[in-house]
């Protein structure tokens, strides 16, 4: 071997992107990118929804889709990937390279055990015999945490969360103990403390098995809380890179700074929430009253009766008119189900709701309408909320069925124009289908749909989590904006803590069924008093970087 | 690969589906002969020029006499679908939609005539109204009944938990509006694919009604009669035997290979 062999081994560093650019039907998506990542080092590459940036993590480990055309190179510990047959690329993927993905549910196959899923990655790459790829199945799901019970081999995905799941698909990533690890928006489908839990794990291992890693996320805040090095891509190019510990104030690209800002929305606040707190709970737009909402048990005995789950232990709130709440809590706190009996939809085992005094759930016939009408909802998925057959125009009218005289088609057409307008889109939309939409439009529409009743509040169940961050301040400015103009009443519903600061006058925190605090946001933000919102607090990483 | 053999059965089932679809619907204004004539003296021919696939005991021209059953072989398991369509559908939209106890009652009565094999009810028909055709429909239609139920009770479930459904229910529509605006159109699908196979099975169940004499009766010609005449006569004649058989499974084929293709074209 000569020197030059050695020194160049002794350079090259364990992922060389160089120039590459990737085509589908010869559009360019990604453009002479190049980029490099060291052992034990984490790079984040961030940059809105289609900007390139799961394109090219998907480039690296050349699962791009069949029409797509590769140029460049790509070379792991100096050994090119671009070209490689598949029989080798596959013994690298797995192997050498590890890979999260976002969803962590539809990652792994829900017919079969954890354990098992974690020992095939082993045994499809011939590594060990089935003891022992049980016994490093066993090793790798400790190292993610899962430890004892929590994480027994025996167990299905569907009996853990969320964030356990995510776990188990880490663990399947690194039980190979890869050089390469490439996370693809891997705490975006889970809530602030997970989220937190995750990335610090996803740190940890990085450092301590000397991995390189590939963070790619929409949520440059998020990133910065983990990554040695940040990429900010926009349009298939990197724009901007920066050293994490300079600090992301440091970025100079307007595009670097305008994902920074969107990342930490500031507050959006229209009147001093103070002002709210003298109001009577006669002028509340809406009351809820010692709401209970119980869920009967699996009878367990023929001669006991069944227990129930209480999914909302007695849970009260007002809001009033023009006022923006937020209801805080992490995913199984029953902020759903409260949501659920709020708008009517559930039957409840005690409580009331009142839309500007007036009962909703004793309501029957044409008051029980036009309560319904001052009451309206975006829901979270902007994918799942709209019947896939529907155009738009149907879509967006369809609350008008509340209205006791059904409006004349032209009237309809009217009406839904007038909404699309509203949520900046425009009335030639109406007759397109939801499909032909983005997720960021989609959730207009679904704003016109609640707007088009003429309601007193909308009621958003995480209606913005599933949107990345630059689409979804466009929308929180949307909803200002419309706040102040209708003079409209928001229940905010989510988990994301940045939103709730930047949106709410006063916030709700629930936790097991009951609201453990309340108050106005910037004083319950400042100064948490219940455990469980310091908690919360301390687990969202927007807000903490938000200081640097 | 896979992709393409989908494909290619998909084609396949189709051409067989709709030839088959096409000798019924011109058996009902042509057919080579009458095939209920009798011609004693043309009996047991071998196939030939005049009679493509021979004529049989009674000098029936055999080709017009499939061309006849495939007429009334489709009748009884379209009819039958639609039976089973038109109850159970309603039945499992309404066990999704209400859930708790009407959802036990619907299920366990879809148990219940599910215990029922078509050939037990036909016979159990049959003792009460005398054999015949419209028994056998109903015979058959009873039996898809809970497969529908089923299918749409499961499909129905799933899609009511989707946001657009909620949203729906917000905007103040109830259950039955619900199931028929929102549910219905987004199961056609399902229920495409669960009646093309249903309409196999009818095929089959249909041929074996008629063969123990439950289905269509004489001189009406059907598969089943005409493979249970062809029985005494292998040793004779045993193309009497082939066509009507040949019909039956490249029928069932046909419909087969085309659910399997629609579904396959569904999962993508």
């Amino acid at each position: 071997m000569s020197s030059s062999d050695v020194s160049s081994v002794r350079c090259t560093p364990l992922l060389a992107v160089e120039s590459l650019t990737v085509a589908i039907d010869e559009t360019p998506v990604i453009k002479e990118l190049s980029l490099e990542v060291e052992s034990g080092e984490i790079l984040g590459l961030v940059g809105a929804s289609g900007s390139g940036k799961s394109m090219t993590a998907l480039a690296i480990l050349q699962l791009t889709p069949e029409r797509a055309t590769l140029r460049g190179s790509v070379r792991l510990q100096g050994a090119e990937l671009l070209g490689m047959r598949a029989p080798q690329l596959q013994n690298i993927r797995g192997r050498d390279i590890g890979m999260v993905f976002q969803e962590p549910l539809s990652a792994l196959n829900p017919l079969m055990r954890i354990g098992e899923q974690v020992a095939e990655t082993v045994r499809l790459h011939g590594a060990a015999s089935a003891a022992q790829a049980r016994r490093m199945a066993r090793e790798a799901l400790d190292a993610v945490g899962l430890t004892g019970e929590q994480g027994a081999l025996h167990r299905y995905p569907h009996e853990l969360s969320g964030g356990q799941r995510q776990r188990v698909a880490i663990a399947i990533a690194i039980v190979l103990r890869p050089a390469l690890l490439i996370a693809d928006e891997p705490t975006t489908a889970l809530d602030a403390e997970n989220q937190a839990q995750v990335l610090e794990l996803l740190g940890e291992l990085a450092r301590t098995r000397r991995m390189g890693m590939i963070l790619v996320s929409h949520d440059l805040a998020l990133v910065a809380r983990v990554t040695d090095r940040i990429a900010v891509m926009q349009a298939g190019e990197i724009v901007e890179r920066g050293v994490t510990a300079d600090g992301l104030r440091r970025l100079q690209h307007p595009y670097s700074r305008a994902l920074l800002a969107a990342a930490v929305p500031a507050p959006k606040r229209r009147a001093a929430a103070d002002a709210f707190a003298g109001a009577s709970a006669a002028n509340a737009v809406l009351e809820v009253r010692g709401i209970v909402r119980e869920y009967p048990l699996k009878r367990r005995s023929l001669w006991r009766s069944p227990g129930a789950f209480r999914a909302v232990d007695d849970v009260s709130l007002r809001i009033f008119p023009g006022e923006t709440v937020g209801l805080v809590g992490e995913s199984g706190s029953g902020k759903s189900s409260l949501l659920r009996a709020i708008l009517g939809l559930d039957f409840v085992q005690a409580g009331e709701v009142y839309l500007a005094g007036e009962s909703l759930l004793q309501a029957t016939g044409t008051t029980q309408r036009r309560l319904r009408r001052s009451i309206q909802a975006v829901f979270q998925d902007p994918y799942g909320s709209f019947d896939p057959r529907w155009p738009v125009e149907r879509l967006v009218s369809e609350p008008l069925y509340l209205l006791d005289v059904q409006p004349s088609a032209a009237e309809r057409r009217r009406k839904v124009a007038l909404v699309l307008e509203q949520v900046g889109l425009s009335s030639a939309d109406a007759m397109r289908l939801p499909h032909e939409f983005s997720g960021g439009q989609r959730q207009r529409i679904a704003i016109a749909r609640a707007l088009i009743a003429e309601p007193a509040v909308i009621v958003f169940d995480e209606a913005v989590s599933a949107l990345d961050v630059l689409v979804r301040a466009q929308i929180l400015d949307l909803l200002a904006d419309l706040a102040q103009r209708l003079k409209l009443a928001y229940l905010f519903v989510t988990h994301d803590l940045t939103v709730v600061r930047a949106i709410a006058d006063r916030v709700y925190v629930m936790r097991r069924g009951r609201i453990v605090e309340q108050g106005a946001t910037h004083t319950v933000f400042a100064a948490p008093e219940h455990a469980y919102t310091k908690a919360l607090l301390a687990a969202a990483p927007a807000l903490v970087n938000a200081t640097m | 690969m896979k992709r393409r053999s989908g494909g290619v059965a998909l084609s396949l089932g189709a051409l067989l589906t709709a030839s088959f679809l096409a000798m019924a619907v011109l058996a009902q204004f042509w057919t080579p002969y009458d095939p209920e004539a009798l011609a004693i003296a043309d009996k047991l021919q071998s196939p030939n020029w005049h009679h493509w696939f021979g004529t049989d005991q009674l000098g029936r021209d055999v080709l017009s006499m499939i061309m006849a059953g495939a007429k009334n072989t489709v009748g009884v398991a379209l009819l039958s679908v639609l039976i089973g369509l038109a109850c159970g559908v309603p039945a499992g939209l309404l066990a999704a939609a209400r859930g708790g106890w009407v959802d036990e009652v619907v299920m366990r009565g879809n148990d219940l005539l599910f215990a029922f094999p078509s050939l037990l009810l036909a016979i159990l028909i049959t003792a009460v109204f005398g054999p015949g055709a419209v028994n056998a429909i109903i015979a058959i239609g009873v039996f898809n009944i809970p497969v529908f139920a089923r299918v749409s009770r499961a499909g129905a479930i799933e899609l009511w938990t989707r946001d657009y459904v909620l949203a729906a229910r917000v905007a103040g529509k109830r259950a039955p509006r619900i199931s028929f605006e929102h549910i219905v159109p987004n199961l056609l699908g399902l229920l495409l694919v669960q009646g093309t196979i249903q309409f196999s099975l009818g095929v089959i169940a249909e041929a074996g009604l008629s063969y123990v004499g439950l289905g269509a009766q004489p001189p009406r010609p059907s598969w089943g009669r005409m493979l249970n005449e062809a029985q005494t006569l292998t040793a004779l004649a045993p193309s009497l035997a082939v066509f009507p058989g040949m019909a039956v499974a490249l029928f069932v084929l046909g419909l087969n290979l085309l659910g399997d293709g629609l579904r396959q074209r569904r999962a993508r």
